[in-house]
C-alpha cells in the first residue's frame, strides 16, 4: 500500500465537492433564515463548480489508490449529468421549500453529501468503494425524506425507506462478502480477473461465487427499485415532499446504473451469461407489475413511481446484453430517465404552492387552459416517458429494445413494446386531464415569480423535444465512454 | 445549397415551424391566428409548384434527395425522396391542409391558434412520412403524427372525445410498435435503416412471415383494414370536421403507402404467401364493410365505414399485384392493380374529405348528425344540395368522377387473377350506390319534415370556395386521370418490377 499525492489530483471532483460542503455546512451555521438563499446559490456553485471539474479533467482512465477508485470515461459522463441533475433539483426546490417551511441549510447539505456519495459509487473500484459510496448516498437521503419532521406521512415514508434500504445494503454486503470469500479480493478488476478460480491457487468456489451473484444482483435491484423489489419506491415516492422526490426519481437511477456497471461488468463480468437471465426476469417483472398498477393510481407521484418501476424495466433491457453498446444504451436511458423525471416533478413543483401539494392527477385539469406554456412542458414530459416519437424518451427505448433483440431476448422485447402501450394509458390520461378537461377554477394561474425555476423548467422540457431530434451528439457520448 | 435540393425539408419543416409561430402569435387574437395559419398553409403548398415541375415523371426514381448522417452512432440517415407517388401524396396532404384550415374559419371558436398549429404541424409530419426513406425517419414521422391528432380529436371533438381519441391512439400505437420490433430486426441484419438496403436484404421464409405480420399489424390498422377497423368510426364520428377531414383523407392513406413501401419491397415471398388472406380481407371489407355502412343512422359513421370499404380496393389492388405477377407472369395487368389502388387513395383523398366537410357544414347549422332529422334540405340548401349529390354519385363510382377510375383498374386487374374477386369487388358499385344514394335520399331529397330545416340557409362563399375545390378535384382526375397516373407510373413500374425478384 502506498500513498501517492497524484490518487488526490484524481479525485479532485470529489475532493472539491466534500470541501465545498463542508465550508457549506459551517457558513450556514452563521446564516440567519433571511440569508438562506446565500446557501442556496453557494450549493449550486458547489455543484457546477464539481461539474467544471469533471469535465476540464483530462486524465486517461486510471486507477487511484490501489485500484480502489477508478477514474473513466464512463463515470465521467454519469458524474456530469448527476451534478447537472442535483443543482436543477436545487433550482426547482427552493420556492417549495420556502414555502414549508423547509428552506434549511440542512437540507442542502444533504444533497451534496448524497451527491457525493454517487460520484464515488460511480467511480468504485473495489467492493468497500462501492458500499462506502452507498451507504453516503442512502444514509443521506434516508434523512431527506423525513426532513418534514411534523409530516406523519413523510415520517412513515422515510421509515419504510430506511428499514428496506438497510436490508437491501445488508444483503449486498452478504453477496459482497461471499465474493470476497470465494476470490480472496475486494479489487473488481482483480474479482473479474480470476472470476471463480480464486487468486493464490485457492481452491473454487463456484457455488458461493454464484450465492454472491444472487445477493449483488437484489441488492442492485432494490436499488433501482425494479421488481419484485419495488415495494419502498411508491410510498417513498408518495410520502417524501416532492423537493426530496424529484431528487430521488433522478439522479439515483444514474448512480444505480453505474452501481450494476461496476459491479456486473467490472466485478462480475465472467458471469454475465448467467446474471443477464436473472435481469431478463427482474426487467419482466418490473415492465409488467410498473405499468399495470400505475393505471390504477389516482396520485401522480404514486404514478410516477410505478412508472419508474417500469422505466427501470426498460433500463435493464439494455443492462442484460453485458455488450460496451447494451451499456451505453442503458447509460443512454439512464440520462433520459433522469431529466423526464425532472422535467414532470418540475411542473408539479411549480404548480404547488402552500398549502397545495398539486399532487393529484386531478389537480392538473384544464391546465392548458390556464397555462398553456407549462401544461405543453408536462405534455412533452409524458409523451416521452411513453416513448413516442419524436421525443427524447422514445430513443432511449429503441436502443434498449435493440439491444435487447440483439442479446436474444425477442420474448422480452415484446413484452416491453406491449407494455409500453399499456404505459401510455396513464401517461396520456394526464395529458387528457390537462388539454380536455375543464378547469375547476377557470382564472389563470397565478404561479410563483421564481424566473429561475420557469426558465429551467421551460429548458428542461424543450430539451426533451431537441434531444429526441438530435440525440446523436449524446449517444456518441455514451458510445464513446464505452469503447465504441 | 440550393432551394431545390432542400425542397421536401422545406415542406416537412416550414409547417411544423409556422405551426408553432401560430401557436404563439396566435394567442387571444383568433383572427390573426386564422390568417397566419391560411398563409402558412398557401405558402406550403406554392412549395409544392417547384417540386411538381421538377419532378422528372419518366425517370421514376427517387429525386429530391437528401441525405445527412442523423445519428451517426447507429446508421441513421435524414435521408428525404420522393417519387411520384410520394409526390402525388405530398400534393394532396398540402391541398387538403388549405381547405382545412378555410373549413375552419367559422368552425372552430376556442383555442383557435392551437387548432390551426395542430393541423399545421400534423402537415409537416405527414409530409415527412411520405418522403422519410430511411425506416428510422418514417417511424418518427409515421409515430410523431399521433400527438397532433390525439389532441385534436380530444380537444374539439365530440361528446365522446376522450373515449374516441384514446381508443384511436392505443390501437394505432399498438400496431405500429410491434412494426418497430421489425424494424429493429432489419436493422440488426441491414446495419442501417435504408429502405433501400432493407429491401436488398435475403431474408428466409420465416423470417419474412414474421415481418410481414409484424408490418401487417402496423399498417392494417392505420388503413384499416377488416377486422381491425373498429378504432376508425369512433375517431371519425368524435373528431372536429377538419380532423375527420386529415384522417380520412391523408391519415388512412399512410397505411395503403407503408405496405407500398415496406411490405411488398422488403418481405414480397411471404407477401406472395399470404396474399390471400390479404385479399379475402379485402374483398371482406369492401362487402361487409359496406353493409354495415347501410345500416348507419349517423352520417359520419356511414362515410367512416364507406371509408373502410373504398380502403379494401387499396389493399386488394396493391395484394393482387404480387400473386399475378409471380404466378401468371403478367406484369402489365399486376401494374394495373397497383397503379389502380394508388389512384384510388388520391380519389378517396378527395371524396371522403369532400363528404366530411359536407356533413361539416350541415352539423355546424344544426347540431346534429343524425340522417333523421334531415330531410329536405335541397329544398333550403340548393347549392348544398348539388355538392352533396356530387360527392355521394363520386363516393359509389360513377364514371366521370375520381371514384370509378380507381376502383375500375382494381376490378380490372383482379378479373386477370380470378374472376370471382373481381365479381366480389364489383359488388361495391352496388352496395356503395346503395349507402350513398340512401344518404341522398334521406338527408337531401324529399319535403321539409324539420322546422330547423326550413331555416336553414345555404353554403356561403367561403364554403362554396372549400367544396368546389374538392369538387374540382375529383371531376379532374375522374375526366382526367392521365396527369396523375402518369406522375405516378415509373414509379410504380419500378416497384412492381422489384417485386418479381424471390428473396429467400
Amino acid at each position: 500500500m502506498n500513498f501517492n499525492l497524484h490518487d488526490l489530483v484524481l479525485l479532485a471532483p470529489e475532493d472539491f465537492l466534500l470541501g465545498a460542503t463542508c465550508a457549506i455546512l459551517f457558513i450556514d451555521l452563521f446564516l440567519k433564515q433571511s440569508q438562506r438563499a446565500l446557501t442556496h446559490w453557494l450549493s449550486i456553485a458547489a455543484l457546477l463548480g464539481t461539474l467544471a471539474i469533471v469535465l476540464w479533467e483530462n486524465e486517461p482512465a486510471t486507477t487511484a489508490f490501489n485500484g480502489a477508485y477508478v477514474h473513466d470515461a464512463v463515470a465521467s459522463v454519469l458524474k456530469v449529468f448527476i451534478l447537472g441533475i442535483v443543482a436543477t433539483v436545487f433550482v426547482f426546490a427552493r420556492g417549495y421549500l420556502r414555502d414549508r417551511k423547509l428552506f434549511i441549510g440542512e437540507f442542502y447539505t444533504l444533497m451534496l453529501f448524497s451527491t457525493l456519495g454517487m460520484l464515488l459509487l460511480v467511480s468504485a473500484g473495489n467492493l468497500v468503494m462501492v458500499y462506502l459510496g452507498l451507504e453516503l448516498f442512502a444514509l443521506s437521503s434516508y434523512a431527506l425524506v423525513a426532513i418534514h419532521r411534523d409530516s406523519g406521512v413523510a415520517t412513515e415514508a422515510a421509515m419504510k425507506y430506511f428499514v428496506l434500504g438497510a436490508l437491501a445494503s445488508g444483503l449486498l454486503l452478504y453477496g459482497l462478502s461471499m465474493i470476497y470469500g470465494a476470490t480472496g479480493t475486494l479489487d473488481l478488476a482483480q474479482i473479474h480477473k480470476v472470476g471463480g478460480v480464486g487468486v493464490n491457487g485457492l481452491a473454487q468456489h463456484p457455488t458461493l461465487f454464484a450465492f454472491g451473484l444472487v445477493f449483488v444482483v437484489v441488492g442492485i435491484a432494490f436499488k433501482f427499485g425494479a421488481a419484485p423489489f419495488h415495494m419502498w419506491l411508491p410510498d417513498v415516492y408518495e410520502g417524501s415532499p416532492t423537493a426530496v422526490t424529484i431528487f430521488i426519481g433522478s439522479a439515483p437511477k444514474l448512480a444505480a446504473f453505474g452501481m450494476a456497471y461496476r459491479l456486473l461488468e467490472d466485478g462480475l463480468g465472467t458471469l454475465a451469461p448467467h446474471w443477464s437471465q436473472m435481469l431478463a426476469a427482474l426487467a419482466a417483472l418490473s415492465l409488467i407489475i410498473g405499468n399495470l398498477v400505475a393505471i390504477a393510481q389516482t396520485n401522480i407521484k404514486r404514478m410516477l413511481a410505478y412508472s419508474t418501476i417500469s422505466h427501470m424495466g426498460f433500463l435493464l433491457l439494455g443492462l442484460l446484453n453485458a455488450t460496451p453498446a447494451g451499456y451505453a444504451a442503458a447509460m443512454f436511458y439512464a440520462i433520459c430517465y433522469a431529466i423526464m423525471t425532472t422535467a414532470a416533478f418540475g411542473v408539479i413543483l411549480l404548480l404547488a404552492r402552500a398549502g397545495f401539494e398539486a399532487e393529484m392527477i386531478d389537480d392538473f385539469k384544464g391546465l392548458n387552459q390556464r397555462n398553456p406554456w407549462y401544461a405543453f412542458i408536462m405534455l412533452l414530459a409524458m409523451f416521452s416517458l411513453a416513448g413516442v416519437p419524436p421525443l427524447w424518451g422514445f430513443f432511449a427505448k429503441l436502443l434498449v429494445l435493440e439491444s435487447a433483440i440483439n442479446a436474444g431476448f425477442l420474448w422480452l422485447a415484446i413484452i416491453a413494446v406491449v407494455m409500453a402501450v399499456v404505459g401510455c394509458f396513464y401517461y396520456l390520461r394526464v395529458v387528457k386531464v390537462m388539454y380536455f378537461d375543464e378547469p375547476a377554477d377557470k382564472s389563470a394561474l397565478t404561479l410563483p415569480q421564481d424566473l429561475p425555476l420557469r426558465w429551467l423548467l421551460s429548458v428542461n422540457g424543450v430539451a426533451l423535444l431537441v434531444l429526441g431530434v438530435l440525440w446523436g451528439p449524446l449517444i456518441g457520448w455514451c458510445y464513446k465512454a464505452f469503447g465504441l | 445549397m440550393s432551394f431545390d435540393s432542400n425542397l421536401l425539408s422545406l415542406l416537412i419543416w416550414l409547417p411544423i415551424v409556422g405551426g408553432a409561430i401560430v401557436s404563439v402569435l396566435g394567442v387571444g387574437n383568433a383572427n390573426r391566428a386564422r390568417w397566419l395559419a391560411l398563409t402558412v398553409s398557401i405558402v406550403v403548398f406554392a412549395v409544392n409548384i417547384p417540386l411538381l415541375t421538377g419532378y422528372d415523371a419518366s425517370a421514376g426514381t427517387l429525386q429530391f434527395q437528401e441525405s445527412h448522417t442523423w445519428i451517426a452512432a447507429i446508421n441513421a440517415n435524414y435521408h428525404l425522396g420522393a417519387d411520384g407517388i410520394a409526390v402525388a401524396l405530398i400534393l394532396l396532404t398540402t391541398f387538403t391542409t388549405i381547405l382545412v384550415v378555410l373549413g375552419a374559419w367559422d368552425a372552430v371558436h376556442e383555442k383557435v391558434s392551437q387548432y390551426m398549429a395542430a393541423f399545421l404541424v400534423l402537415e409537416g409530419l405527414l409530409v415527412g412520412v411520405f418522403c422519410a426513406m430511411d425506416a428510422l425517419l418514417f417511424y418518427v414521422f409515421f409515430e410523431g403524427m399521433l400527438i397532433p391528432m390525439f389532441v385534436i380529436i380530444g380537444i374539439w371533438g365530440g361528446p365522446r372525445r376522450v373515449y374516441a381519441t384514446l381508443k384511436f391512439f392505443l390501437y394505432t400505437f399498438f400496431g405500429s410498435i410491434f412494426m418497430l420490433i421489425g424494424l429493429i430486426y432489419l436493422y440488426l441484419h441491414a446495419h442501417s435503416w435504408e429502405l433501400a438496403d432493407f429491401a436488398a436484404l435475403h431474408l428466409s421464409a420465416a423470417e419474412q412471415l414474421w415481418l410481414f405480420f409484424a408490418f401487417l399489424l402496423g399498417f392494417a390498422i392505420k388503413v384499416p383494414m377488416w377486422p381491425v377497423h373498429t378504432w376508425l368510426p369512433d375517431a371519425h364520428v368524435e373528431a372536429p370536421t377538419g380532423g375527420s377531414v386529415i384522417l380520412a383523407a391523408i391519415m388512412l392513406k399512410v397505411g395503403g403507402y407503408g405496405f407500398l413501401r415496406f411490405s411488398l419491397p422488403i418481405v414480397p415471398d411471404a407477401c406472395q404467401e399470404f396474399a390471400w388472406l390479404m385479399i379475402a380481407l379485402s374483398i371482406i371489407a369492401i362487402i361487409y364493410v359496406g353493409y354495415v355502412a347501410l345500416v348507419q343512422e349517423d352520417m359520419k359513421k356511414l362515410i367512416a365505414y364507406s371509408s373502410v370499404a373504398h380502403m379494401g380496393f387499396v389493399t386488394l389492388g396493391l395484394f393482387i399485384a404480387i400473386p399475378l405477377l409471380r404466378m401468371g407472369g403478367d406484369a402489365q395487368t399486376a401494374y394495373l392493380g397497383v397503379q389502380g389502388s394508388m389512384v384510388q387513395m388520391v380519389s378517396h383523398g378527395f371524396i371522403s374529405a369532400a363528404m366530411f366537410t359536407c356533413v361539416g357544414v350541415l352539423y355546424e347549422r344544426m347540431h346534429t348528425r343524425m340522417m333523421r332529422d334531415y330531410g329536405g334540405v335541397v329544398n333550403t340548401m340548393p347549392w348544398f344540395a348539388a355538392f352533396w349529390v356530387l360527392f355521394a354519385m363520386a363516393n359509389c363510382g360513377l364514371p366521370g368522377t375520381s371514384g370509378f377510375v380507381g376502383e375500375f383498374m382494381v376490378i380490372l386487374s383482379s378479373f386477370a387473377m380470378n374472376p370471382w374477386i373481381a365479381a366480389g369487388a364489383a359488388f361495391t358499385l352496388i352496395i356503395g350506390a346503395g349507402y350513398s344514394l340512401w344518404l341522398v335520399r334521406r338527408v337531401i331529397w324529399g319535403d321539409v319534415t324539420n322546422e330547423r330545416v326550413a331555416k336553414l340557409k345555404d353554403i356561403n362563399p367561403r364554403e362554396a370556395l372549400v367544396l368546389g375545390l374538392f369538387a374540382a378535384g375529383v371531376l379532374f382526375i375522374g375526366v382526367w386521370p392521365e396527369p396523375l397516373t402518369h406522375l405516378m407510373d415509373a414509379s410504380i413500374k419500378h416497384i412492381v418490377d422489384q417485386l418479381a425478384v424471390v428473396k429467400i
